[in-house]
């Protein structure tokens, strides 16, 4: 019970300290890439530290929303780490919480706080971007549910840690058209989510083409770090969900000890590492799209995963 | 049990490439530019030998082989290098493709050939071994409807050639499957045919952008009437021809 409360906790700690540090290294990998030098791999760090020791200033139109929503956004991806395997490959006391499905609606949740906390200022790209990011979930949330069928289709349960025992049980189910249609799916799901390049720009900085970023531009201090702290946390828990439940169910801990449930940690690190890189190929090699062409981007996903689905269906 | 466990790993590796050939026919759909499409077919074709040479390792045939190697060769590596012999780089230029559907319901409808290719096929399904029920046929036979409707739908020469082969690949994926024993001699007509197609496309289509400056084939509208005269930039008579006045008459 005691071991359970601690691998808990390590899965949290995981997520929380070391998701700055995947933003830094996706960074500055990028950098490298475009042959630049780029920042520290741990300027996020950095980043955050001088923001919490700032002010913050809030707009005295501005209501409740506005100050909560720092908090969920930080709060709800801690959340998603309960329920989904990041370390251990047996399922912790909450995992039976909610299933992926729930795991959807807590991101979504946090996602429908910054819209709300951008709507509520008088910034006018708060709003454009809201209603933006707005227009790419709509777009994304069908795709989400369909994968969600999908998966509980194939493997009779959309617990994260049923659905990852099931690939893992043989050759022939991680190699099936099915696996390997969903996999593609949720990679582009995961682009669109994230905020990444050919859905938006993460790095750019004209808050008119701005989507994701533009929600938090009106935060300051430690409002701001927690915003950014959250959406590093959103990124790393898409990836685990991605590399843990979907594409790599190997190299988790699956004894009880703590020691064998640290000792997964360089191993997820190293799949995350390999995940960072694929990003980075993708973001310098792809241009941003525009943005009635983001419908496109997610009609493929969505085509994608029903046709994952169709291949399980007509499965003789 | 070692003869199991390789029949069972050619089995899955042939479904993940039957998974990632539907996922190329699907980009050729949702694809805008004309390099892309090429590179979408240059990825199917190589799926499609990936298929023949691992079905020719399960059934211990030497035709498969040999399907596999004239299609490595033929799809590959020749068609390209015709499209780049005949074609201008201008045609490769254009980022757009002009389609008659846009392309979310382009691929929605996609959508709905592939779950009629499902349905179709099942009745064949009990012709063929239960470990290769899942791939070759059904996705196969969804590459061929995607790549007539591709042929249907796109409005540029390239793209519409690049959907009538990859019709054959849809087709050769099914028939590696279900016809092991075909002569030889079939495939390597069809792939002779295939190039030579490619080839009198391509000069064809080099003509019309020499004539209108664009491969537009949705603009070919009219006829121009009178006597085939020589392609000049003014007919004899010395008037406009009528195709030249107005290329999108109908």
């Amino acid at each position: 019970m005691l071991l359970r409360i601690l691998a808990n906790a390590l899965q949290v700690l995981v997520v929380l300290l070391l998701s700055p540090l995947v933003a830094g290294v996706l960074d500055r990998l990028k950098e490298i890439i475009q042959s630049k030098r780029g920042p520290s791999v741990l300027q996020p760090y950095r980043d955050l530290w001088k923001l919490f020791h700032k002010d913050e200033v809030l707009s005295d139109r501005s209501s409740w929303l506005f100050r909560a929503t720092p908090y969920v956004v930080f709060v709800t991806p801690i959340f998603v780490t309960l329920l989904i395997p990041v370390l251990t490959n047996y399922p912790l006391f909450l995992a039976f919480m909610a299933d992926m499905v729930g795991v959807g609606f807590v991101l979504a949740l946090g996602g429908f706080f910054a819209t709300l906390g951008a709507v509520d200022t008088g910034n006018p790209y708060g709003p454009m971007g809201a209603s933006r990011t707005r227009m790419v979930a709509f777009l994304a949330e069908p795709v989400f549910v369909i994968v969600f069928f999908t998966v509980s289709f194939v493997a009779g349960s959309t617990i994260p840690y049923i659905v990852q025992a099931h690939w893992a049980l043989s050759a022939a189910i991680f190699l099936s058209p099915t696996h390997v249609l969903l996999m593609a799916a949720f990679f582009l799901l995961i682009l669109a989510e994230g905020g990444r390049i050919p859905v938006d720009s993460p790095t750019g900085h004209v808050e008119l083409a701005m989507i994701d970023e533009s929600k938090s531009l009106e935060y300051s201090g430690t409002g701001a770090a927690l915003m950014k702290w959250g959406g590093y946390m959103k990124l790393l828990v898409l990836m685990c969900v991605f590399l843990n439940v979907l594409v790599t169910p190997w190299g988790l801990a699956s004894g009880q000890t703590l020691s064998a449930v640290a000792l997964a940690i360089p191993f997820v690190a190293l799949k995350v590492l390999i995940l960072i890189l694929a990003l980075v190929v993708v973001e310098s090699s792809l241009a941003k799209l525009r943005l009635f062409r983001i419908s496109e981007f997610l009609g493929a996903a969505f085509v994608t995963c029903v046709a994952a689905m169709i291949t399980q269906l007509f499965k003789v | 049990m070692s003869a199991t466990t390789v029949t069972s790993t050619l089995a899955s590796l042939n479904s993940l490439v039957g998974g990632l050939f539907l996922l190329t026919a699907f980009a050729m759909v949702a694809t805008r530019q004309t390099r892309g499409c090429l590179q979408l077919f240059i990825a199917q074709s190589l799926l499609l030998a990936a298929s023949a040479f691992l079905l020719g390792a399960e059934y211990h045939t030497p035709h498969l082989y040999g399907v596999g190697i004239v299609d490595l060769i033929s799809k590959p590596i020749l068609v390209p290098w015709i499209l780049n012999r005949t074609l201008t780089r201008e045609v490769y230029a254009k980022r757009e493709i002009d389609q008659v559907l846009n392309i979310p319901t382009s691929l929605l409808i996609a959508l709905a050939f592939a779950v009629f290719a499902y349905f179709l096929t099942r009745p064949l399904l009990d012709a063929v071994a239960p470990q290769f029920r899942g791939a070759n046929v059904p996705i196969g036979f969804a590459a061929l409807l995607l790549g007539a409707y591709t042929l249907a739908v796109r409005r540029e020469a390239v793209p519409m050639l690049l959907g009538i082969l990859a019709m054959e690949n849809g087709a050769f994926f099914v028939g590696i499957l279900l016809a092991r024993d075909l002569p030889f001699i079939i495939e390597l007509a069809v792939a002779s045919d295939g190039l030579i197609m490619v080839f009198v496309v391509g000069i064809l289509v080099r003509k019309i952008q020499h004539r209108l400056g664009s491969t537009r084939i949705g603009e070919l509208a009219t006829l121009r009437e009178g006597s085939a005269s020589p392609p000049s930039p003014l007919p004899h008579d010395g008037s406009i021809a009528p195709e030249r006045q107005n290329p999108k008459a109908v």
